[in-house]
């Protein structure tokens, strides 16, 4: 049943050297922060250590953290066939450099989780074959998960018809 | 380990014959699901397949930032819309193992029963819809009738038949009614009965065959670079389940098997949801049989709301159900990743706290988008009618794919 967390962050800080920022484990969870720079080696060497075998990657995604600085985090969730563990990754990333390394060379999964974070939150993964939006449309303005990108805004493609200045009814009345 | 430089399936395109780009959908009978296909052809054989999905997307995630955590359970109910007690468990889980919460034993083989039936159901929506898009209707008419049988279960259990909201934090809305082991009992038995009627008509057919086998083919080495799970990763010979690999709930409790296919193609896929239905069955009857008494919610008054005798006569009742309302509960500063098995795969919810009363960031780690990203590569150098069979399969739900 794999390893426990204490010895996989031992593995972990074996494999990424002085890429690794930082490691803990809450509730269980082994969890390291990376060097954003070193980032590709690092996850290279997670997937292919027959220790780790961190072969599948399960999720992309980030956290904005508004009003820290680094404002950003990409958190990765890696998992192994083989040992049954899983590994959480994370990098900050600053406000005003949003990028971080594409992992469509080492995972195909990587594509589409990718294209996704850019979609909702403006973080560009630089050598991303198709960095295209994929929920929503390419004319749509801002990052919507971004906390500073209020729950109330609209952005239709078609205008909207105001019932008032119409003076289209809803229901009819009486 | 996967190469990302493997080479693409070939495709022999004739020099002389132009390539059409057509668009396939959003909105197109033969699929279920709004999704558009760009479609290169060389004749009737697809050159390239991009596969556009967000025409459903409603900001789910951005939607739970701004309610209370109970208030996000409903939202949950919307994303695989065919099978939603799995989703409610896995949130309600993941929220758990935030809180330090260990619900009580009846809770968890309730929890338990009621993921199962729902997969079934899950099953029986795609196999259904996927054989009447390849014109076998009259096993289209069957799973709605076994589903039918299930969802009447759903709806006395939990008073909705779709938008079910049925756990809690801490526990779930309401126990089982006295009647439900001997229904689902008898809805099986039934069940068991239109699945052979399904199997006679479908698995042995020639034209059913030739649509599914060998058709959408992908390997184990791509399955698993393409992060795909569940019956699409199953079909591949790769054994993994979350059921078994970190059991949850008690599932190590539960004596059932993993089915597993060993082509990759579109008949594995079929054959094995065929089969988890049994397994899932098998799954339920052991759950109903060792089904303990005693509480379906833990007695904390920080997480679960009193009832209301005690809110109506007593000043404690009545300021903690102001506070639950009112406030929310308080999630303790943190984050957390947790996995449950949907019908389609891993279903998995990142959740950051920040010790307020709401949830500060959750993240579902939908199973059917990441086999969308699968299947322009496996349509690659198969008919336009592939596609219908192939997607079938794939068992995409927009609600859960577009979130």
């Amino acid at each position: 049943m794999g390893l426990s967390a204490d010895e996989m962050l031992a593995c972990v800080r074996r494999a990424g050297g002085d890429g690794i920022r930082d490691a803990q484990q809450p509730y269980g969870q082994a969890t390291v922060t990376i060097d954003r720079d070193a980032a590709l080696e690092i996850f290279q060497a997670l997937r292919d250590r027959p220790e780790l075998a961190l072969n599948f990657l399960m999720d992309i995604t980030a956290v904005d953290y508004l009003g820290e600085t680094p404002r950003f985090e990409v958190v990765y969730h890696l998992y192994s066939l083989l040992h049954q563990h899983r590994l959480r990754v994370k990098i900050r990333v600053p406000e005003d450099e949003p990028w971080v390394h594409s992992l469509t060379g080492l995972w195909k999964a990587a594509n589409w989780l990718e294209r996704e974070v850019w979609d909702m939150f403006g973080i560009r993964f630089i050598g991303h074959p198709d960095p295209r939006r994929i929920l929503l449309y390419e004319e749509f303005v801002g990052h919507p998960l971004r906390k500073d990108y209020p729950v109330t805004k609209r952005q239709p493609l078609t205008p909207e018809r105001d019932p008032i200045a119409t003076g289209w009814k809803f229901h009819a009345q009486p | 380990m996967p190469s990302p430089e493997r080479a693409l399936r070939p495709v022999e395109v004739d020099a002389t014959e132009e390539i059409m780009g057509i668009q396939m959908g959003p909105s197109h009978p033969a699929t279920h699901g709004t999704i558009k296909f760009n479609l290169k052809l060389d004749g009737e054989v697809i050159v390239e397949c991009d596969v556009e999905v967000g025409y459903l997307h409603r900001g789910f995630e951005k939607m739970v930032e701004q309610g209370t955590w109970t208030q996000a359970i409903p939202y949950t109910d919307r994303l695989n819309y065919a099978s939603p007690l799995i989703n409610n468990v896995g949130f309600v889980l993941a929220v758990e193992k935030l809180c330090g919460i260990e619900v009580p034993e009846r809770c968890q083989y309730i929890r338990v029963i009621m993921s199962e039936v729902s997969r079934i159901a899950d099953h029986l929506t795609c196999l259904g819809m996927a054989a009447t898009e390849l014109g076998a209707m009259t096993v289209g008419f069957l799973t709605n009738e076994a589903r039918e049988l299930l969802y009447d279960i759903i709806e006395a259990v939990t008073g909705a038949r779709v938008t079910v909201s049925y756990t809690r934090i801490g526990g779930v809305a309401r126990d089982l009614t006295a009647d439900t082991p001997e229904r689902i009992r008898a809805a099986f038995r039934n069940l068991r009965g239109i699945l052979d009627d399904c199997d006679k008509l479908l698995t042995r057919n020639r034209i059913f065959h030739d649509r599914m086998a060998g058709i959408g083919v992908i390997s184990a080495e791509d399955a698993i670079a393409y992060g795909l799970t569940g019956p699409m990763l199953r079909s591949t010979g790769v054994s993994y389940d979350v059921r078994k690999a970190q059991p949850y709930s008690g599932y190590d409790r539960f004596d059932f098997e993993v089915p597993i296919g060993t082509r990759g193609d579109n008949y594995d896929r079929f054959l094995c949801r065929m089969n988890e239905m049994e397994q899932s069955m098998r799954i339920v009857e052991q759950a109903l049989r060792d089904l303990p008494p005693g509480p379906v919610c833990i007695d904390d008054p920080r997480f679960v709301l009193p009832p209301k005798q005690r809110v109506y006569t007593s000043i404690e009742g009545l300021m903690h159900h102001f506070k639950l309302i009112m406030e929310g509960i308080k999630v303790p500063r943190g984050e957390v990743y947790h996995a449950v098995e949907g019908a389609n795969g891993e279903l998995g919810f990142y959740i950051v706290s920040d010790g307020s009363g709401r949830p500060y960031r959750c993240r579902v780690r939908p199973p059917c988008f990441l086999g969308m990203a699968a299947l322009g590569e496996m349509l690659r150098g198969h008919m336009v009618a592939d596609i219908i069979a192939t997607f079938g399969m794939v068992n995409m739900i927009g609600g859960e794919c577009d979130r």
